[in-house]
């Protein structure tokens, strides 16, 4: 928007779109090498979760015999065992719950704590945001005994959804306000001189300016709180038995119960892995332009 | 000073002037640009300092009730609990002072603990740093498939750690392993109790997979930050006839310095707070060749219920984090933090 207009008189902004967009400017460095290069980084990366996923197509025996072979035949019973098994759909839920409501307390409660800390000017709030900001330093492990005490004894919150989300949100809530602050600080000051020129009250400009325009880094930090959830181990550990219990622990659970089973681990695995990737998938353009918002202001 | 000034006008307005303030205050607010109190405490326009409180109130406070109840108060009880010998059952009573503390830090499996996290603190940012730079320029150049490769490089950083753990440790498995079986194939052999059976071998193991999952990260936040190097740079060092690599060199890496410290502070405390993959990998085995400070804490703690020898632990972790993360603001990012825009200009 406005920061858009304020760049092309320094930068030529037309020529440098054009060039972004198909490589006129900077003629791509496709050398063969670089290709290699990229290939060797990319097997290696998702080599491991590829040989996963196949490897749920495959059969134990074959598994043993030809341990970097492709499945020959090809075999189903694997996922189809997973995915009729009521325990994978049962955590399947409770990941997704909990994930959710994870996510939502953290976007609503970050977005109004980072505001003030953001664009208000009063004593103490540096000192405010360097509580969030010390907040970085205690992963739920350092606390989790008397965290699991708190949650199981005195609220009485042990084995619940509620009982995993609340504490998952409020040690999310660090990174959420340093993330949101900039963010925010980097909307221009016109912006708010003008709605305030027009009358809104400082509230006023939070519901209907700052948050509509919030959205990439609200995006940002909703998908960093839901797979920071759905991949969360320790607590869930904790706090969850039987039915109760998340994706993780489930993987954990059947890959120890059944580790000889390497087949079925593999396709209980792969299935599991599924729901975050999507989910960041759909989320990556998004993500990106949140964190591209956030650097360029 | 401002308070009370603040506290002896605000009576006054509220009998006095509904009217203006809500139609002039915000006018009056830029005519008069508040001289005293506004220019040490900002630009903001309408309302009282009352209701500016009470705003501010009412948007930090969800947030912060939240963190001190789950985050503060947990670990003011965990200092509490380092105090007492305590099994978890029955009131605290059984008060130990520093004893805690002192059998901790003399408990070799603690010590070897905190080694461990400091060789993968070293580890991760000398292994992850030069590959993620690579791999970073690599994908900033024009290729073929750019966003997809972007997206695979990532995805190891979104799995979850268990995920990935339980993975690698199929692959890592000893005789039907694949990882076993392609270095068969070079002619090479994996030690017959298996990586992650081997004392000496388990931690290579771990820092490998650990390079592995979260080398998408420092990709990613390198170039997010390469897109801040504005593009006439290039253009210049191309007239200028640099090089590609003189140009990375002498223009890209050094403008890459913010979001580089920024990286390995993040990755540095997210190395001393290490469980999830050490524990689906090795439950910090074999023969505590593995572990790490939380490992420890939470074997002591719901293994054994020493939860006065976990809470220990976990303050003396805290203070170690707590100690790196001072050291590296106050040495490494200093130039980053202090007011970015106008003085980062003023310095170079």
């Amino acid at each position: 928007m406005s920061a858009g207009t304020l760049t092309p008189p320094s930068t030529g902004q037309p020529p440098r779109a054009t060039g972004r967009r198909r490589g006129v400017k900077r003629p791509g460095g496709g050398s063969p090498l670089v290709y290699g290069l990229a290939l060797v980084v990319v097997a290696l990366t998702v080599g491991p979760v590829l040989y996963g996923v196949l490897g749920g197509f495959r059969s134990n025996a074959q598994l043993a015999e030809t341990p970097a072979g492709l499945p020959s035949p090809w075999v189903l019973s694997n996922y189809s065992g997973v995915l009729t098994n009521p325990d994978f759909w049962r955590y399947t839920l409770n990941s997704t719950v909990i994930a959710l409501v994870t996510t939502a307390i953290v976007v609503v409660f970050g977005m109004m704590a980072a505001y003030p800390l953001a664009r208000y000017r009063f004593r103490g709030r540096e000192q405010l945001f360097l509580v969030f900001v010390a907040g970085l330093l205690f992963p739920a492990t350092v606390a989790i005994i008397p965290l699991f005490i708190l949650i199981t004894k005195d609220l009485q919150l042990g084995n619940t959804w509620w009982g995993v989300a609340l504490p998952q949100a409020a040690f999310a809530l660090p990174t959420t306000v340093i993330i949101l602050r900039p963010f925010l600080q980097a909307l221009p000051d016109e912006l708010e001189e003008a709605a305030l020129l027009d009358g809104a009250s400082r509230v006023g400009f939070f519901w209907r300016i700052l948050v509509p325009l919030s959205g990439p880094g609200m995006v940002t930090v909703g998908v960093l709180a839901f797979v920071g959830s759905w991949n969360a181990y320790l607590l869930p550990l904790l706090l969850l038995q039987g039915g109760m219990k998340t994706l993780p622990l489930g993987v954990a659970d059947y890959s120890s119960e059944y580790s000889s089973d390497t087949a079925g681990v593999f396709a209980f695995t792969s299935l599991a892995m599924i729901p975050a990737l999507v989910f960041f998938l759909a989320m990556q353009k998004r993500i990106v332009n949140g964190l591209q918002g956030a650097v360029k202001g | 000073m401002t308070d009370v000034a603040d506290d002896t006008t605000a009576p006054r307005g509220a009998t006095v002037s509904p009217a203006t303030s809500t139609t002039q205050a915000p006018v009056v607010g830029r005519a008069t640009a508040r001289p005293t109190a506004r220019v040490a405490g900002g630009r903001r326009g309408p309302g009282p300092a009352w209701r500016k409180r009470a705003e501010i109130a009412f948007f930090v406070a969800p947030a912060l009730l939240l963190f001190l109840f789950f985050v503060v108060w947990p670990i003011v009880k965990a200092v509490q609990f380092s105090l007492y010998r305590w099994k978890g059952f029955g009131p605290l009573v059984d008060f130990v002072g520093l004893r805690n503390y002192v059998s901790v830090l003399q408990n070799d499996v603690f010590t070897d603990a905190l080694q461990h996290n400091l060789t993968i603190v070293v580890c991760s940012i000398l292994i992850q740093l030069p590959l993620g730079l690579a791999i970073a320029l690599l994908l900033n150049r024009r290729l073929w498939g750019q966003g997809v490769l972007r997206t695979i490089i990532f995805v190891p950083y979104v799995l979850a750690e268990v995920i990935a753990g339980v993975v690698w440790f199929q692959l890592l498995q000893p005789q039907y392993g694949v990882i076993d079986a392609v270095l068969g194939v070079v002619g090479l052999e994996g030690p017959p109790q298996g990586w992650l059976g081997t004392p000496d071998k388990a931690m290579i193991a771990v820092i490998a997979v650990l390079t592995w999952k979260y080398l998408g990260l420092a990709v990613i936040l390198f170039l997010a930050g390469l897109q801040g190097v504005p593009e006439e740079l290039y253009e210049a060092s191309q007239l200028d006839g640099a090089s590609w690599w003189q140009t990375q060199r002498r223009i890209t890496i050094p403008l890459l310095g913010p979001t580089v410290r920024t990286w390995a502070f993040l990755s540095m405390i997210g190395s001393l707070q290490l469980f999830d993959m050490v524990w689906i990998l090795t439950k910090g085995g074999p023969a505590n060749a593995t572990t790490t400070m939380v490992t420890f804490l939470v074997t002591e703690g719901t293994k054994r219920q020493n939860f006065g020898i976990a809470s220990a632990a976990s303050v003396i972790l805290f203070v170690v984090a707590l100690t790196f993360a001072l050291l590296y603001q106050r040495f490494v990012m200093r130039r980053d933090t202090q007011d970015p825009a106008p003085r980062k200009k003023a310095h170079r």
